[in-house]
């Protein structure tokens, strides 16, 4: 199964970022677990510096933007 | 012989399709710079036709000039904050968080200072990233005052204030804002920087050690920065649209109804207290930025000073209650209090050199 995490604070594209996380796994019925990650010490682990930041089984994988569907899925398959 | 034409065909009809979609992509920019550039030119003929002409108000009269303000006003503000923010988001495609931390990382102060202060501007920068930035930074030993040169510049010299400035009040008094911001933001990080407050940020900070390295950059096509941008504009303008509007129907309504230098007593060079006034006034106003700038614009029409008006304008986007409360939660209480009166002295002391020179 997948590990998926949001990092951020709870700013607006973050939460966007999150809801659109959730909508992909959920339209392709994906093995994932999605998990916000909301300390900033825990989400410094990743080094980013803009958020909000996108980790699949513990590799960051975008900050600082909030992808397109199609490349979630591709992080995702 | 046919496997090198196979070979060279394989290889050029790649590159011929984008370069065919980056024409496509360049044309419907310009297209839209000259649509942009008509409608710009249209909406005052446009205006006056129709709140003299189709609704019949008298020119010189109260009621018609503020109509006719307003109708100019509004769509005029709208385009430029469209138009500019989407160049602006574009030129910002070209920097990063990531790229800035390397250009300040190992530099002195003063002169990082300066570089911080400036890449503040041009950095594409969110006051919710506030924190993982400030520590990003710091841990990267980046010295605390040019971080904080950074994190001052990067909210007061925004893009929207400084478009509504333009659009407002000339080109002058924006580049006026613009050298003004800086120059707060250089000297306040200075300052910071030699109070050495490092025991004031909160310890959890300094033992963070980042693990694994960012994501690999990649150059980002044209296409991908348009798309980017023309995704920031939406969000920008959907955001801030209606205080605009909002704050030049209040600014209309001084402009047609309140009688000139109906302020100067308060507002004005003369009243010594009104700058702090204004310093304090600003602080809680935040979410209304874009709104208060075309109310700013009627005040100063009517006899407020320039000083007095640039104050209050800094400490609203500089000064803000929720990026402090975002940043308690890497600052000790003292550190914070030290950054508002830093902050707060430096923009004071703008206002009384503005309302002096000027």
């Amino acid at each position: 199964m997948l590990n998926v995490k949001v990092l951020g604070s709870g700013c607006a594209n973050c939460k966007r970022l999150e809801a659109l996380v959730r909508k992909t796994v959920a339209d392709r019925g994906l093995d994932a677990e999605v998990e916000k990650v909301t300390d900033y010490a825990q989400m410094m682990r990743w080094n980013i510096m803009q958020t909000p930041g996108l980790v699949v089984n513990d590799v960051l994988v975008s900050a600082g933007r909030i992808p397109s569907e199609a490349e979630i899925a591709g992080w995702l398959a | 012989m046919l496997e090198g034409a196979i070979m060279a065909q394989t290889i050029s009809t790649p590159t011929a399709s984008p370069s065919g979609a980056a024409r496509r992509l360049w044309l419907i920019i310009a297209g839209a710079a000259l649509a942009w550039l008509a409608a710009y030119n249209i909406i005052q003929p446009l205006a006056d036709w129709l709140t003299f002409t189709l609704i019949g108000l008298e020119r010189g009269s109260h009621l018609g000039e503020s109509l006719a303000f307003f109708l100019y006003d509004v769509p005029k503000i709208l385009l430029l904050l469209g138009g500019m923010i989407f160049a602006i988001s574009t030129l910002r495609s070209f920097f990063s968080a990531e790229r800035t931390r390397a250009l300040l990382g190992g530099r002195r102060e003063g002169v990082g200072n300066v570089l911080a202060a400036g890449l503040g501007v041009l950095t594409p920068f969110c006051s919710c990233s506030a924190v993982p930035l400030f520590i990003g930074f710091v841990e990267s030993g980046i010295p605390l005052g040019v971080t904080f040169s950074f994190l001052i510049a990067a909210p007061m010299v925004n893009e929207v204030a400084l478009v509504l400035l333009f659009g407002m009040f000339g080109w002058g008094i924006a580049a006026l804002y613009l050298l003004a911001g800086l120059s707060v933001a250089i000297v306040a990080g200075v300052i910071i920087g030699r109070l050495k407050m490092e025991r004031y940020v909160e310890d959890f900070v300094w033992q963070i050690k980042g693990g694994g390295g960012a994501v690999a950059e990649q150059r980002p096509t044209w296409a991908e920065r348009f798309a980017q941008a023309w995704q920031s504009t939406r969000e920008i303008v959907g955001k801030v649209w209606l205080y605009v509007v909002i704050g030049i129907a209040v600014g209309a309504g001084i402009h047609g109804f309140v009688p000139a230098d109906a302020l100067a007593g308060v507002m004005g060079a003369d009243a010594w207290w009104s700058v702090p006034a204004a310093v304090l006034l600003g602080v809680p106003l935040y979410a209304n930025a874009a709104g208060v700038i075309p109310v700013v614009q009627a005040l100063m029409a009517k006899g407020a000073a320039l000083g007095t008006v640039l104050a209050f304008m800094m400490s609203v986007v500089a000064l803000s209650l929720p990026e402090m409360i975002i940043l308690r939660r890497v600052l000790k209480p003292r550190l914070i209090a030290t950054f508002i009166g830093v902050v707060s002295a430096g923009i004071i002391a703008i206002g009384y050199l503005f309302n002096l020179v000027i």
